[in-house]
């Protein structure tokens, strides 16, 4: 196995080949297009999303209003684009502080002694056994809907995935060659840790965080559909869908502009992911998905 | 298998008393108590220090915590704040509802996307392996409730082939399996091509595996190959897949049920939290958690009794 994994070249070489592999093409381009448009989301609205406009309420599709407006006249295509900023606003924080924790706690687990392995995986299936919207419901219920309880929710519930995945990549990476090479040249554990294993655990983690995104932000969705997430009128693809759940007699559309977001970015992020996997490593094949 | 048994049920005991104990202490450190919860923030301290006596949250978070497990042996979950009717007899008259929805999603979706897997293994690269392979990659990870309110909006809504409120009319099977159809389909849609291309992948695996060789050179036919020696190994990570999924169908369960208004699990925490009704959701909390634990100890015990090396290698 290389000695790191993500060094220049090789970062080009992994772009140039998931962009050889038509999955991976359409994934990135998709993600992109998410990306961006959530980043300009402000710029690019043809409408304040949170405008009210009552004399044109509850109209269907047409060229000034792309996909119709909502109860209170708001233009739901405006609403849909602001609703990603939400959606990447929760999933990127919660990757990031779940990867973190679980690289951490993975690393401890594979490279400390046995106890503190059994210990840290006791935890990881401790809190892997709570089901996570039924956990988050119970917190909510407490403090009250908000999305940084939905940050934090689903940052605890998803430590485990990471973390497991860390722990399996450290231990076997502990009696690779290269690694008794440097012990016996003197290494310190940091710098085993730091400069050896933490770059050929981080390909993966890019698998697993692009596969993990969709779950994170449909929880969201679902979250904000049940009122437990975005306060209104905060629009997100959640409340979107919340609000024409509603008006489902009167209007098909508010639905099919929440929903159709929330599977463009899943097949994206999917695709994303896929590819990526069979470019850093073949061996994680049907790690994705379900945790 | 006896000492594996054992052992595992010991490990889930285990994990049960820390997840409690875990549940506990996260409400306890997160701000907003159950008693301000319930009564808002407008009431009395006398009507206060009542109902957390009640509730015992007088008491040292340890005997808390002690005197919670001693209740949970007996049954006793706590009382509805409104009806004072045992939380344990609730939860017990949902569970039927959403144990009937996961188990008619997995009824559904498991045996066809082990069909469609076993097909794409069997005839690799073949038109009908890619249109699997697509669709699988397309279904997997759409969000549930995305499907049940589709299936909600064309379905029942526009079209009215189904319908859309309920759990039908009690005592009515026909009725009743009538409004399971579209939940449940929303529910399964994902695991079909989960399944599928886990099955495939195993498959695909063990066809390539010496047993097969040699029981090809012994010229037993395909079919029979296929089917009691490679499918009956490939089956078994459907098996821990759908116990460790577990929590995902209960996720999914929750909001399905909220979307099609059918009683169950999730729709008293959902109705509880709106009326505050706090022992209730912590009632169901600790219910989907404790079916959670019980579903992945049972496919590992599965596993170890399908598969020796699994029950040797600890």
């Amino acid at each position: 196995m290389e000695q790191t994994l993500k060094t220049r070249g090789e970062t080009a070489q992994i772009f140039h080949h998931l962009v050889r592999d038509p999955l991976g093409l359409v994934g990135l381009a998709i993600v992109s297009i998410i990306l961006l448009s959530a980043l300009f989301a402000d710029q690019i609205v043809p409408y304040d999303p949170v405008a009210l406009n009552i004399p044109d309420r509850l109209q269907g599709p047409s060229l000034t209003h792309l996909l119709g407006t909502d109860q209170l006249g708001r233009d739901t295509f405006s609403r849909m684009l602001m609703g990603g900023r939400v959606a990447l606003q929760v999933a990127l924080p919660t990757i990031a502080g779940a990867m973190s924790l679980g690289l951490l706690l993975g690393m401890i687990a594979g490279y400390g002694p046995r106890w503190l392995d059994n210990l840290i995986l006791l935890f990881f299936d401790t809190i892997r056994s709570f089901p996570t919207v039924m956990f988050a419901l119970a917190v909510v219920a407490l403090v009250g809907p908000s999305l940084n309880t939905v940050i934090l929710v689903i940052m605890a519930t998803s430590i485990p995935t990471y973390g497991r995945v860390v722990r399996t990549l450290t231990l076997s990476l502990k009696s690779a060659e290269f690694i008794t090479a440097e012990k016996a040249l003197g290494a310190t554990n940091s710098r085993i840790l730091g400069v050896h294993i933490l770059p050929n655990v981080l390909g993966p983690m890019a698998v697993i965080a692009a596969m993990d995104i969709p779950t994170i932000v449909g929880l969201e969705a679902g979250l904000s559909f049940l009122g437990m997430g975005v306060k209104p009128p905060t629009p997100s693809w959640g409340s979107l869908l919340n609000d024409g759940y509603s008006l489902i007699r009167n209007t098909p559309w508010p639905i099919i502009a929440g929903g159709l977001p929330l599977i463009i970015t899943t097949l994206g992020f999917t695709f994303l992911g896929e590819a990526l996997r069979d470019v850093v490593d073949p061996k994680l094949r049907g790690r994705g998905g379900k945790k | 298998m006896l000492a594996y048994t054992i052992k595992r049920l010991g490990l889930s005991v285990v994990i049960t008393i820390l997840a409690i104990t875990l549940l506990f202490l996260i409400i306890h450190m997160i701000p907003g108590d159950p008693v301000s919860t319930m009564l808002g923030p407008k009431a009395s301290p006398e009507l206060r220090a009542a109902l957390e006596e009640k509730m015992g949250l007088n008491q040292p978070l340890p005997v808390q915590i002690g005197l919670f497990f001693v209740n949970m042996l007996r049954g006793d979950l706590g009382v509805d704040v409104f009806t004072n009717r045992p939380v344990s007899q609730i939860v017990f008259g949902q569970l039927p509802y959403t144990l009937a929805l996961i188990g008619t999603a997995i009824g559904w979706s498991a045996p066809l996307g082990i069909a469609l897997g076993c097909v794409s293994a069997v005839r690799r690269d073949s038109f009908i392996d890619r249109l699997t392979g697509i669709l699988s990659v397309s279904v997997i990870a759409v969000p549930a409730f995305v499907v049940s309110l589709y299936s909600l909006l064309f379905f029942a809504v526009q079209l009215k082939w189904f319908p859309a409120i309920g759990a039908g009319k009690s005592g009515d099977l026909p009725d009743q399996i009538w409004h399971l159809v579209l939940p449940a389909f929303a529910i399964g849609l994902s695991w079909v091509g989960y399944i599928a291309r886990l099955v495939r992948a195993s498959m695909l695996e063990i066809l390539g595996e010496n047993h097969i060789r040699t029981a090809r050179a012994f010229g037993l036919p395909e079919n029979w190959i296929t089917f009691r020696y490679a499918l009956r190994l490939a089956i078994l990570p459907t098996i821990t897949v759908i116990g460790v999924g577990m929590g995902f169908l209960l996720s999914a369960a929750v909001f399905t049920e909220i979307v099609f208004s059918r009683p169950g699990l999730g729709k008293l925490v959902i109705d509880s939290i709106t009326t505050r009704n706090y022992p209730v959701v912590m009632g169901s909390v600790l219910f989907s958690t404790l079916i959670f634990v019980a579903s992945t100890t049972i496919s590992d015990l599965i596993n170890a009794l399908a598969d020796p090396r699994i029950r040797n290698s600890t």
